[in-house]
């Protein structure tokens, strides 16, 4: 049995560890709105940039010099995995979540014979992955320095991704990231960057692509717009992935501040009880001892 | 004049929306005046100055990088950069002149070489045409 002094100190230390989840809780709360919104204001450029896009590429693809980030290189043998994760823990299943998603899928590339590479953004991510893929992560971007992600990171990391490209070193290039759905659910989603990947619907709905004047031509278009592209793409990528954070830190630290009340609770049964039978051990003690005069 | 809609977006939110009767763009091969009813249309922008008109006074903005696409029901301008000619710092411009200059230096491929020299002059072009601006106000 411990003692009370020992019981003590334990529920001040739990009610000490309940008050940072609570702020950290309240900080992911603030930081989710502000996280969410952002998202929200980068929506309408990707949306557009994805008609637009749709529209030239239906008029060009097939072409014969359709660049290469649309069509890709004809093959498939190597992939280049864009692992984008968060910088800081305590967010519940956030970073593992994702890191399972791309572990899994490096596995099955493997087993068909593809060479995997892996890109990672955020440490979050490459501390995992460094013990399991030490020799094929070929890149590694940290944003701790950054308040929130500006598109100039995204561009940063876009740009590393072209030059890569162009030098021939991977064919296919998917990233990693967890889309953000509620704050009780984000989904680690895997999303084809390289060549580059259409809706459909886009597409299809409108048939007036053709009768676009281009200027200069569809090609150079396509070769300025193509980069670009993948750096919305990525962009949009890091605010969910922002967003997605602070919603799964909320709800991680809303469960540890419940938890800890429930501990607190138990403790102090444990702690009034041991009292109270001290006082009655006592109290045995002295009347028997009375009563033995 | 009759007016269209036309928004001005930048990746990280809707810089203009509304209805406006001219808006004069900085195209990659000259500058184009878009007027309502324009036939459908795309061309990617250079670096250089936006002018937005419509029912309030005429707003100027800088923007670089992204393309505008024109059709029929209106006008849709993306851009990497875009902020009002008021609140653009006056050595933002001159930094970004510098920076090109030296990628310019850096620039071993005589493509690539042209291309951002081709950037450099129309950065300068910019900034010379904001300078004119601001002296006529």
């Amino acid at each position: 049995m411990a003692s009370l002094k020992e019981l003590r100190n334990r529920i001040a230390s739990v009610k000490a560890t309940q008050k940072i989840t609570k702020a950290m809780q309240m900080v992911a709360a603030a930081k989710l709105r502000r996280a969410q919104s952002a998202a929200e204001a980068a929506r309408p450029y990707a949306e557009r940039m994805e008609t637009v896009l749709g529209n030239i590429a239906t008029a060009v693809a097939g072409g014969p010099d359709a660049p290469l980030l649309l069509t890709g290189t004809g093959k498939d043998n190597v992939h280049l995995l864009l692992v984008l994760t968060a910088e800081r823990g305590l967010c519940g299943a956030f970073n593992s979540s994702i890191v399972r998603l791309a572990r899994e899928r490096a596995y099955a590339l493997m087993n068909q014979g593809k060479t995997v590479k892996i890109f990672c953004v955020g440490r979050k991510g490459y501390d995992p992955l460094r013990r399991l893929f030490e020799k094929q992560i070929v890149e590694f971007v940290e944003l701790r320095a950054n308040k929130g992600v500006t598109f100039a990171d995204a561009q940063a990391i876009a740009e590393k991704i072209s030059a890569m490209f162009s030098a021939g070193e991977f064919d296919v290039a998917t990233q990693f990231y967890s889309r953000f759905q509620s704050v009780i659910s984000q989904v680690p989603t895997a999303q084809q960057i390289v060549p580059a990947t259409f809706p459909q619907a886009a597409a299809a709905a409108d048939g007036a692509a053709a009768t676009y004047d281009y200027e200069p031509d569809e090609t150079e278009i396509l070769a300025d717009l193509l980069p670009r592209n993948l750096a919305v793409q990525i962009f949009k990528a890091l605010l969910e992935n922002g967003a997605s954070e602070q919603g799964s830190r909320m709800s991680a630290m809303d469960n540890a501040t419940r938890n800890a009340g429930e501990m607190i609770k138990k403790q102090t049964l444990t702690y009034n009880r041991t009292r109270q039978a001290m006082i009655t051990k006592e109290l045995i003690e002295i009347i028997s001892g009375a009563e033995a005069l | 004049m009759a007016s269209f809609p036309f928004e001005l977006v930048s990746p990280e939110r809707l810089v203009y929306s509304g209805a406006v009767t001219e808006v004069v763009v900085p195209g990659a091969e000259g500058e184009f005046g878009i007027l309502a009813g324009h036939a459908p249309f795309v061309s990617t922008l250079k670096p250089g100055v936006l002018t937005i008109k419509g029912d309030g006074p005429t707003r100027k903005l800088f923007v670089r990088g992204g393309f505008a696409e024109a059709n029929p029901q209106g006008l849709t301008i993306l851009a990497e950069t875009a902020v009002p000619l008021a609140e653009l710092p006056a050595d933002k411009l001159a930094l970004m002149i510098r920076e090109a200059a030296e990628d310019v230096e850096d620039a071993r491929d005589p493509v690539i070489r042209q291309k951002r020299a081709a950037y450099l002059d129309d950065l300068k072009a910019a900034a010379a045409a904001i300078e004119a601006d601001g002296r006529a106000h």
